[in-house]
């Protein structure tokens, strides 16, 4: 792994973290602080700014220091969150995040010290924080990791010929330094590296074994050296044992003539008499090892268990079972992170898996083999396998609609500084899964409708008051499932659409005819007709160059339909309908005047033949059918997609009453139906171009290609009148 | 043999670069995620030295050190505390939970590596 490996992964961990600190400011702020989600938020940020330090990001390290620090008084104190405060959080976490990506691209980041000025004074982060402030980002000075030039010789100079200071350390460990992982001898492993030593120990406090206690502390150790360092580079190798010892640190000679003569004595006693030393050792030979077993050092304690693996068996194989027992007790749960790329190979082989599935059932049938042989069976297991395999490559790539949304409350956010209007987000159906491709494709859209919504939606404070609304208009996301689809509305509670307005510049416009008839709902989603745009101005929040037909579009790709509807005075509501995969669905095949087309059959709500005294004619030529006791209008398929004739006799076909969505019912008419199967969705429009009223195409068994119908579109656009046809044609 | 280092932190940058940090320094090196996870590797792998983040989700580094040390079994293993606050309240506390020593981030790796030497058994 190379460096730029790592920083790789820190900015998607960094877009991770960036989601937890949204998330949960967004939790703090509607529910109240909680010191998890507070601490979560903390430590988001922390570990932002751990990672940036490490490869001195230092516009981003002092952004999220100040950041750090504001919630820390947070952290310190749940009871000092205010609206204010949070306000300023998470338009930091906007400007944290523009820190990021300005790290990520190597771009000159934007000037953050104002908002920095601004979270100081806001959550008083005194002079005297400030201080500690300078110190911690002392302590984060750049140090820029050359993870290449890597040079372990740290210490070879540093020992070299020592000129002349002398020091002796006297050290007695405290019985709690043993405690702390700590050994002596790496005090002493370490003092050398700066001179040349030489170590007394002193036993004087060593009991006899039988008195000894292993926990205590009996030994203490005099330490001579000769070094160029000064006694503050001493004391800091024993930095980590202040008050876990008694450390005395004194300069031997030079000074005092005196002193330094009996120094020197000891000095040349300790060089000359090394021999001593070892004396030491072999004169403890027999409590030596009591020395050491009483000393609790590491290396100690490590012997026995090297021991014990041998001759107490038991003992170590309760202690190998007990950690076993607590190992199935205790099973994080685990992800992986794959490449996007990995899944979509293996949900591409699954298309062709299930294209092959339906070839192998084709031949089986050819062949003769009644239902009940066995390769009918076989036949029958896989498909129920290929099924399973299918939900299961399809669950992988399910992802919450939650970091989508999260994303648009920032998206409001800049919207109403720009603009001065007020709006907040309020979220529904947040967890609702769906394909990651689809939730890709919909950040645009979503996007874009989420500012329109608020631009041209929501009024000013003012406006809002005089109509006794309040002041703070509210955009509403939800997100649910219904009939094997994902569905996400935008409802805001704003002016709503101005018919006449939109009518009027249609007409200007020349996207519909000066004489046209059109009911509210028509006039609504003209806003979606290719050219239109209410805005006077273009303004620079939504007024970028495309317009709402840019967003059906985008949404159509999908295999999705956008449907608005409007509350004059009230607030619009914008439908969003998308399909929860774009790689299979279950099809239902039929026939109609000698074309083979696929309906999901998700949309398929009964199927039925046709009495005659089942059709009902309305109006000039529009037929309708009684069922489900409703009267459904007959869509005419094969005649509205323009390759049969006008079917006349009713009679003889099978119909298939379909949700349209919005639009009600319909009940399709076509020849005959001939079977349902899981179909491969291939996209029209990266094959070939976009067809209205045609949802994808597919291959069936036989190799052959069918059409996947649209029905929501068929049934919004069907209808005997030319005139809204025409319309239709316009908008659609 | 290798020497066997545990690293203790919930960013997988800083674990990525502990890993790469360390292993180039010649030691082997385990990872986990939260306290809690670090006691289960400390369990399996029985490393030379711990190096652990303080501010952790689960187990934070405090509570994690403070039951490493209760342990009979690997009481004694170094431990060292990977912090970016400097705050002396923070390291006080760091010790008297157990720590061995502290290194304050961003390190660089001779720091890092100077530290581990230290504590090295």
């Amino acid at each position: 792994m190379s460096l730029d490996d790592i920083k790789e992964t820190f900015f998607a961990e960094c877009a991770d973290q960036m989601s937890e600190l949204e998330t949960g400011l967004h939790e703090i702020q509607s529910d109240g602080p909680d010191i998890d989600t507070v601490n979560a938020v903390f430590r988001a940020v922390h570990s932002i700014k751990g990672g940036a330090g490490a490869f001195g990001y230092n516009a981003l390290v002092s952004f999220a220091h100040v950041f750090e620090n504001a919630l820390d008084v947070i952290r310190n104190d749940l009871s000092q969150v205010n609206e204010d405060r949070m306000d300023l959080l998470l338009r930091s976490v906007d400007v944290l995040s523009d820190v990021i990506e300005a790290e990520r691209t190597s771009t000159e980041p934007a000037d953050t010290s104002a908002l920095a000025k601004e979270l100081e004074t806001v959550f008083d982060l005194s002079a005297h924080a400030e201080e500690e402030d300078d110190e911690a980002l002392a302590d984060f000075a750049p140090v820029t990791i050359d993870l290449e030039a890597f040079d372990l010789s740290d210490s070879e100079d540093a020992a070299d010929i020592p000129s002349g200071r002398t020091f002796r350390i006297s050290f007695a460990p405290h019985a709690s330094l043993y405690l702390k992982g700590h050994d002596p001898l790496r005090f002493f492993r370490e003092l050398a590296e700066m001179g040349t030593l030489s170590v007394t120990c002193e036993l004087d406090n060593l009991p006899k074994l039988n008195d000894l206690t292993p926990d205590e502390s009996y030994m203490k150790w005099q330490v001579d050296m000769e070094t160029d360092n000064d006694s503050d580079d001493i004391a800091a190798v024993f930095d980590w044992v202040d008050g876990e010892c008694d450390l005395t640190i004194e300069e031997l000679g030079g000074d005092s003539p005196d002193g330094g003569g009996v120094d020197l004595d000891d000095f040349l006693a300790n060089l000359g008499e090394d021999p001593e030393l070892a004396d030491i050792g072999s004169e403890d030979g027999g409590s030596g090892e009591a020395a050491s077993a009483a000393a609790p050092a590491p290396a100690a304690a490590a012997a026995p268990d090297d021991d014990g693996s041998g001759s107490d068996d038991g003992d170590a194989g309760q202690g190998a079972s007990a950690a076993k027992e607590k190992k199935e007790v205790k099973k994080p749960s685990q992800t992986i992170r794959v490449e996007s790329e990995k899944v979509d190979r293996l949900i591409n082989l699954m298309g062709e898996l299930v294209i092959n599935q339906a070839m192998l059932a084709e031949r089986i049938g050819q062949a003769g083999f009644g239902n009940a042989s066995p390769a009918a069976l076989a036949l029958v297991e896989l498909q129920n396998l290929t099924r399973e395999i299918q939900s299961g490559v399809m669950a992988i790539r399910a992802q919450p609609v939650k970091p989508v949304f999260m994303r648009m409350s920032r998206i409001i956010r800049e919207v109403c500084n720009a603009t001065g209007k007020k709006a907040m987000l309020e979220l529904e159906g947040e967890h609702t899964e769906v394909d990651t491709t689809v939730i890709e494709g919909l950040i645009d859209p979503l996007t874009h409708m989420i500012r329109n919504a608020v631009d041209h939606g929501i009024e000013d404070p003012e406006a809002r008051q005089a109509k006794g609304k309040p002041p703070q208009g509210t955009v509403k996301l939800s997100a649910y499932h219904s009939s094997g689809r994902i569905v996400i509305e935008i409802k805001d509670d704003g002016a709503g659409i101005n018919r006449e307005r939109v009518l009027e510049k249609a007409i200007e416009k020349g996207i519909v005819a000066r004489d046209a008839k059109l009911s509210d709902d028509e006039i609504d989603n003209l806003i979606f007709a290719p050219g239109f745009s209410t805005a006077e101005t273009i303004t620079d929040v939504s007024g970028r160059g495309v317009g709402m037909d840019v967003v059906r579009q985008s949404i159509q790709s999908l295999g999705g339909r956008v449907n608005i509807s409007s509350d004059p005075g009230n607030g619009s509501l914008f439908s969003m309908s998308l399909p929860l995969t774009l790689a299979v669905l279950d099809g239902m095949i039929v026939k109609e005047a000698g074309q083979t087309l696929v309906l999901p059959v998700s949309a398929v709500l009964e199927t039925a033949t046709l009495k005659p005294g089942d059709v009902y004619t309305i109006g000039n030529n529009n037929r309708v059918v009684k069922m489900r006791n409703a009267l459904i209008p007959i869509i005419d398929v094969g005649r509205q997609l323009g390759f049969a004739e006008q079917r006349t006799d009713f009679a003889n076909g099978t119909i298939m009453v379909v949700e349209g969505g919005k639009n009600g019912m319909g009940a399709f008419i076509v020849d005959s139906i001939e079977g349902q199967q899981q179909v491969v969705i291939k996209s029209l429009e990266s094959n070939y171009q976009r067809v209205p009223s045609i949802a994808a195409a597919t291959i069936l068994g036989n190799g052959q290609i069918a059409l996947i119908l649209d029905c929501d579109h068929i049934v919004s656009h069907n209808s005997g009148d030319p005139e809204a046809e025409f319309i239709q044609s316009m908008a659609g | 043999m290798l020497k066997k280092i545990l690293t203790v932190d919930d960013s997988r940058t800083m674990r990525e670069m502990l890993r790469h940090t360390l292993a180039s320094a010649g030691f082997e090196v385990v990872t986990a995620e939260d306290g809690a996870d670090g006691i289960q590797k400390l369990r399996e792998s029985q490393p030379d030295v711990v190096i652990t983040d303080i501010n952790m989700p689960v187990m934070d580094g405090f509570e994690f050190i403070e039951n490493v040390r209760k342990h009979e079994e690997y009481n004694r293993v170094p431990i060292l505390v990977l912090t970016t606050e400097s705050a002396p309240e923070k390291k006080q506390r760091a010790q008297s939970a157990g720590a061995t020593g502290w290194i304050v981030k961003p390190f660089d790796p001779e720091k890092l590596t100077r530290a581990v030497n230290r504590v090295m058994p």
